[in-house]
């Protein structure tokens, strides 16, 4: 878990009560007092980053990720402005539906990765990350500054609350009169939450499961109000308060990027392999002749799973070697995979090492871990029946299954 | 969980318990809690030889690694096999679920370790 020294003052949610009155163990992520793991206590005999994870593939968990900015672009030409930032086609975007997205640099590199919803006819809602947010508030302005379109900071107006896991819709249902059965992955509806009205109610997450974000208001009272009436909805699912180390290693499962490791400013998508975000026929957007340029020149290294044949725990960081030893690469995320019951990594190497089934190795404290090279995702959840409003991963989500040639 | 009052301890949080010449050495609660859900550890081998203050292992959870460092000098008489196949169990009984048992290279050398008294008061201050 990577924190940040930049910044002093450390910045608290809504929700940092309600944490520490569950007995959370709070860390400093990037520059955030967050919780990263809820241990097993008198009140909850069972917690800890791996009963969290498995709460989320088996039933269903709960997030505080109000950490995450909230960057809404409306106006004539709102359109216009997302796709000259974005490297998505917003423009097929309906009322209602959601898109994984990111922002580049004229590099082709990233700024961010984002989820673009589309709120109402010129009016979009760009969720952005935590560590990024003041960079990329103050790039996206200046992206859109020669639209007529206006850019507004809604990040602390906000507690975003994820509910994720198989009983996330039943846990959500309980609290909230819209049919969540209607609402398809990577779609959003309004409804009364909790008693608050015009609730944005998200079928998104970041666990490679099905689920649901909410956004509330940021004051205090409503937002733990909120919480604890999602934790007592959830009780007869065996809901469990999740904290950071979870959320990561359950978009490890499930090859999901996070910035500062997969994707970064030195990182283009080719090589991260989110082809299938990026949309170079919707026309010019930042990064687009960059990105030309790569494609004809091509890539020297593309974004690889691996998973450990021998014992031992690729971590963040930990060099890539050849089977005779040289140094290839980096991973940028490893560790062990609580549902897979492996250990696990994404990694950087030359696109001639991608092929699955490469053996590879890893350096872990001196000594060489052998590795090979699997398809990603790692994990994709299982199909459930159309019953639980929940169809199978759709592409827009799902990574590559195969190196990229 | 209570601090055994019969062990002695170190600022990096091992334990170490002296019968005669044989010392048992192994992490504390406050260490298991802070490291979360341990699901690896990497023991020095039989006959190996520990410098106090140096490192003889490492204990990964998911999310950290974190070295053993030897609270007193000894030799490795014999390592918890358990450890290899459940390594949750320093989770669960970290005052039960030792890592190495040594001989002593110098039984004076424990009188040097934190008393239970010291321990609590230390990490009272960690925290």
């Amino acid at each position: 878990m990577s924190s940040s020294s930049e910044s002093t003052v450390v910045r608290k949610t809504a929700l940092n009560s309600a944490h520490r009155q569950l007995g959370a163990r709070m860390v400093d992520f990037n520059g955030w007092d967050m919780p990263v793991e809820y241990p097993a206590n008198a009140a909850r005999k069972s917690g800890g980053l791996i009963a969290e994870h498995m709460a989320v593939r088996s039933s269903v968990g709960l997030f505080d990720v109000s950490h995450m900015g909230d960057i809404r672009v409306h106006g004539p030409a709102a359109l216009q402005a997302v796709q000259h930032m974005t490297f998505n086609d917003a423009s097929h975007l309906a009322i209602g539906q959601a898109q994984y997205s990111a922002l580049l640099y004229p590099t082709g590199t990233f700024v961010d990765d984002v989820i673009v919803h589309r709120l109402g006819e010129d009016d979009y809602l760009l969720v952005i990350n935590a560590g990024t947010r003041e960079k990329d508030v103050a790039w996206v302005r200046d992206a859109a500054k020669n639209f007529a379109c206006e850019v507004e900071d809604l990040s602390d107006r906000y507690t975003q609350i994820a509910i994720q896991g198989p009983n996330g819709w039943r846990t959500l249902q309980k609290l909230t009169d819209a049919d969540l059965s209607k609402v398809k992955f990577y779609w959003f509806t309004q409804g009364t939450v909790c008693g608050l009205p015009n609730t944005l109610i998200a079928r998104t997450g970041y666990t490679a499961e099905d689920g649901f974000e909410i956004y509330i208001p940021s004051d205090e009272a409503t937002s733990v109000r909120v919480w604890n009436e999602l934790l007592a909805a959830g009780e007869e699912f065996g809901v469990l308060p999740c904290g950071l180390g979870a959320r990561n290693t359950l978009r490890l499962e499930g090859a999901l990027s996070l910035y500062g490791h997969e994707i970064s400013d030195t990182i283009t998508p080719w090589e991260a392999r989110l082809d299938r975000f990026l949309k170079m026929d919707k026309g010019e957007f930042i990064g687009h002749a960059a990105l030309v340029r790569q494609k004809q020149r091509g890539v020297d290294r593309t974004l690889i799973g691996l998973e450990a044949i021998e014992r031992g725990i690729p971590r963040d960081g930990y060099r890539v070697v050849d089977p005779e030893g040289r140094g290839i690469g980096n991973v940028t995320s490893g560790s062990p995979a609580p549902f897979l019951k492996k250990n696990i990594a994404l990694a950087y190497v030359p696109v001639e090492y991608s092929t699955e089934g490469t053996e590879l190795g890893v350096e872990v404290r001196n000594q060489i871990v052998k590795c090979k090279v699997v398809p990603t995702p790692f994990y994709k959840r299982p199909k459930r029946t159309p019953a639980t409003g929940s169809a199978a991963l759709p592409d827009t989500v799902a990574s590559e299954s195969k190196p990229r040639q | 969980m209570a601090y055994p009052p019969e062990f002695k301890y170190t600022k990096e949080h091992e334990w170490l318990s002296v019968e005669g010449t044989t010392g048992t050495i192994g992490i504390t609660d406050y260490a298991q809690n802070s490291l979360g859900d341990i699901v690896f550890v990497e023991l020095p081998k039989v006959g190996a030889e520990l410098a106090a203050g140096k490192t003889f292992g490492t204990v990964e959870s998911v999310k950290a690694v974190s070295d053993l460092y030897a609270p007193v000098s000894g030799t490795v008489t014999e390592i918890n096999a358990e450890l290899a196949t459940s390594p949750e169990k320093v989770n669960s009984a970290p005052h039960t679920a030792w890592m190495v048992k040594i001989t002593l290279a110098n039984p004076g050398e424990a009188d040097g370790l934190l008393s239970v008294v010291d321990y609590e008061k230390f990490i009272a201050e960690e925290k």
